[in-house]
């Protein structure tokens, strides 16, 4: 792997955890809405497939390490084993798929870009958290299911600025 | 460094991070697979009996559990609900059993003994071309990037007030994005032309 590779995903690793600062908005579920899965969407959309897939391995890694990097403070394994870890743990898969599917599509425009974070950052994402969910806390899957819709607008707005963002950049950086 | 570590001598301070990491993963699969509500209950009181072991105070073991007091309540609720009592209990000591024995292992161990045992540990991974260097450089250089990421949006929403658009989240996530790309390419061109061949 070149040292561009590396440095690409360090840097979003960190932005990732960097997002962990914006104030999380509490939903009353002990949940919160956090501003990180924008940090999962850009990794895929922007540093692509492999390097957006590792950089979510590193930033689990630096988790799973007791680093407090997750929104609201939280680290360590634990914060990698609770009811909610689904989602996190989907991350890698998420930017992987976001990256590969943008990947095949080079002149995408803002409307397919938003189709392929979406896909990624909400359909795969959400599927592995509320299966997660309703296995560790024993629940329907139906109830996990109606409980999850409460992140669905927050996400929304997520894949728009993920979008926009990516397209301004590849106009910047041809050569992403 | 910042992290959740918890100074002391016990033994498990003194246990090696990898030993210790491979005893919480067979006790959470463990705790996962049981379904019995006596056999819960005495993994919860070991696991509280092991923090003052540790050199840890209840206190500390409380602190792991009380940001996630609504959502157990939400579930004992729902589980009451769908299950009955029994069923409610046992599924919210399973997991704050777990998140206590998980919390053990972080507030024992300094994240860079783990990040030490996590390079060395990759060695075997070496065949399939993985570098354990090259891991480290990446972790050193993400927990650098961190800090200063925070002060290119900073500085990028100062100039934006200048302009009346520090409030529009395009306004400023797109300079940011690109001062980083920008500085994330000067960065491994200075690493390449120090002639790092890990």
């Amino acid at each position: 792997m070149d040292t561009k590779s590396i440095v690409y995903i360090a840097l979003f690793a960190a932005l990732t955890a960097a997002l962990g600062i914006v104030p999380p908005i509490p939903t009353g579920f002990g949940i919160n809405i956090t501003a990180q899965s924008l940090g999962v969407m850009l990794a895929g959309s922007i540093a692509g497939a492999k390097r957006g897939g590792l950089a979510m391995v590193l930033f689990l890694a630096l988790i799973a390490i007791g680093l407090p990097l997750l929104a609201g403070g939280r680290g360590g394994i634990a914060a990698l084993a609770g009811p909610w870890a689904g989602y996190v743990l989907a991350w890698p898969l998420c930017s992987f798929i976001i990256g590969w599917l943008i990947g095949r599509k080079p002149g995408a425009n803002v409307w397919l870009l938003g189709a392929f974070i979406a896909f990624g950052g909400i359909v795969v994402m959400h599927t592995f958290g509320i299966l997660w969910y309703a296995f560790a806390s024993q629940i329907p899957l139906g109830v996990a299911f109606i409980n999850n819709s409460i992140f669905i607008p927050g996400d929304l707005v997520k894949v728009a600025i993920a979008a926009v963002l990516t397209h301004g950049l590849r106009r910047a950086f041809p050569t992403l | 460094m910042l992290d959740l570590y918890s100074p002391g001598k016990s033994f498990l301070h003194k246990m090696s991070p990898a030993p210790k990491m491979l005893v919480l993963m067979v006790a959470a699969t463990l705790l996962f697979l049981n379904d019995s509500l006596a056999v819960t209950l005495a993994a919860m009181v070991a696991v509280l009996l092991l923090y003052p072991l540790a050199q840890l105070s209840f206190k500390q073991a409380w602190q792991q559990l009380r940001p996630l007091l609504w959502i157990f309540a939400v579930f004992f609720a729902l589980q009451w609900w769908l299950a009955g009592l029994e069923q409610a209990s046992y599924v919210v000591l399973r997991l704050a059993a777990l998140i206590l024995l998980a919390s053990l292992v972080t507030l024992t161990t300094r994240s860079s003994d783990m990040i030490d045992t996590i390079t060395t540990g990759l060695g075997f991974l070496k065949p399939i071309g993985v570098n354990p260097a090259k891991v480290g450089l990446a972790i050193s250089l993400a927990l650098r990037f961190i800090p200063v990421l925070a002060q290119v949006t900073q500085d990028v929403r100062e100039a934006q007030k200048t302009r009346g658009l520090e409030r529009s989240v395009i306004a400023v996530a797109m300079p940011v994005a690109i001062r980083t790309l920008k500085m994330a390419d000067d960065i491994s061109d200075a690493i390449e032309s120090r002639g790092y061949r890990p």
